[in-house]
């Protein structure tokens, strides 16, 4: 459960957090002005707060979903409209650092903005953007362990009852819980973080 | 062909306060080559950038095949395709390797299949020997290699005219031969071509004519036997004093150091 939040969360941020970050480099003033305002929001919540209001808060929102799920998908849209606005700023960084010189030569060739930054910037920017958004899910599969104050069933929470009908194993059990937590992230975050890094070395990318 | 490939009327271009060009017009004919020169900050990058709008003029016109770019009802994409340019530094794309470099115009823009592209693509390779070197990285390649690649690029789109800006001039000093060499064969085989540049080797050898662009405008023009011969202006001539201690005979140069050390 952990992981199916992690990962659809992720997922959620990640195609909110690339349109943000499109909006913001390519955008006309009005949608960098909502763009950057959703990240500012976003970012000030703390996603405790974010969990209640989506599960508690607007209970209605997920009215066509059978009542036991709803929790599931209020900590999920939570996990994802919150991952989305730092992963926003991820590729925004990422698209900004892909040198001006790549639109050009695209756009020389005939392409159109679209299909440069299709072809041309995106591949590039996805590529530079791996180091940081492996860090992100690291962020996110930790905070979806909030999700247990809803009563989703994920690491924690399965932790928290097998300790609490076994109160002498609290210790260990929230031992095995964040070994396992540390198992899901670390190598993750190295493989994706350092191997990436040495690729994009070879593509000359990134000035990394 | 009727008619001249690139026509550019009274093209004027400024960054705020700067004037970078003021009203310059020339045309290029079929295979001609035109070899643009002049010191820095003349205007020179930024009139092959007005050339295909990269950078949009303010006033003038941009006639390609006598087709009018500016004219609103241009589809520009369309005609980008048919005007190359190869950059200074070369603007490889870093993700791509030399063989799709070439290719994705094709495919993407000329709707080519995968496989013409390929074919295409590495015929394009081959003209400037690169064709060895087809699945290398950009960032795997020397400066040369590249630009060579850049060239490829240009080439493969079977473009009316080529626009090359400064091709060699971040390119180290052993390393400007063979391009210098791939930009001669393919100006003999007929491509038309406008050539930003200071090789003087390479414009007295191809050039149908010889622009000298300063402060934003073209203050001589002629065959490269004029300039090398006589050019009449003051300016060209101080300019090509300079390029002729920077690139070749270095009397010049000892005549000045002397002159300065007996001070």
């Amino acid at each position: 459960m952990t992981l199916l939040l992690t990962a659809i969360g992720l997922l959620g941020g990640f195609v909110l957090g690339i349109s943000l970050a499109i909006m913001r480099v390519y955008g006309e003033k009005e949608l960098i002005w909502i763009a950057s305002g959703y990240e500012k929001v976003l970012r000030g919540i703390p996603i405790l707060v974010l969990i209640f209001i989506f599960v508690f808060g607007i209970p209605g929102i997920f009215w066509f979903i059978d009542p036991i799920s709803r929790p599931f998908f209020g900590v999920f849209l939570a996990l994802g409209l919150r991952s989305g606005a730092y992963q926003s700023q991820i590729f925004r960084g990422a698209i900004l650092s892909v040198n001006p010189g790549q639109m050009e030569a695209a756009r020389a060739l005939g392409m159109s903005r679209l299909q440069a930054f299709r072809h041309i910037i995106l591949p590039q920017a996805l590529r530079l953007a791996v180091p940081s958004w492996s860090n992100e899910y690291a962020v996110v599969i930790k905070d979806s362990s909030f999700a247990y104050s809803v009563g989703v069933i994920e690491i924690t929470k399965a932790a928290y009852r097998v300790s609490a009908n076994f109160p002498v194993l609290w210790a260990p059990v929230m031992g095995i819980a964040a070994i396992l937590y540390f198992i899901f992230t670390y190598p993750m975050t190295r493989m994706f973080g350092e191997r990436q890094t040495k690729k994009l070395k070879k593509l000359g990318m990134g000035g990394g | 062909m009727v008619g001249p490939v690139l026509r550019v009327v009274d093209v004027s271009k400024s960054y705020s306060d700067l004037h970078v060009l003021k009203g310059v017009s020339f045309e290029v004919w079929e295979q001609e080559v035109k070899v643009i020169f002049g010191p820095s900050g003349a205007g020179k990058s930024t009139l092959l950038r007005c050339i295909n709008l990269l950078d949009p003029p303010e006033k003038g016109e941009v006639y390609l095949c006598g087709q009018n770019l500016m004219a609103p009802e241009t589809n520009l994409n369309a005609m980008r395709a048919r005007i190359g340019i190869v950059f200074q530094h070369f603007n490889l794309f870093a993700h791509l390797k030399a063989i799709d470099n070439v290719s994705i115009g094709l495919r993407r823009v000329k709707g080519l299949s995968k496989e013409e592209a390929h074919v295409k693509a590495l015929e394009a390779l081959d003209r400037v020997r690169m064709a060895k070197w087809a699945n290398h990285y950009p960032a795997q390649l020397s400066g040369g290699q590249q630009q060579r690649v850049g060239i490829a690029r240009a080439l493969a789109m079977d473009p009316d005219v080529i626009l090359f800006d400064e091709p060699t001039s971040a390119l180290d000093p052993e390393l400007i031969g063979e391009v210098l060499q791939v930009m001669l064969d393919i100006a003999k085989t007929g491509t038309t071509m406008v050539v930003v540049t200071h090789e003087m080797g390479f414009a007295r050898a191809v050039a149908s004519e010889m622009l000298f662009l300063d402060e934003g405008v073209i203050v001589e023009r002629g065959t490269p036997q004029h300039f090398f011969v006589s050019p009449t202006s003051e300016r060209v001539k101080n300019f090509l004093k300079q390029i002729n201690i920077l690139y070749g005979s270095h009397e010049e140069l000892l005549k000045r150091s002397n002159e300065g050390g007996s001070k």
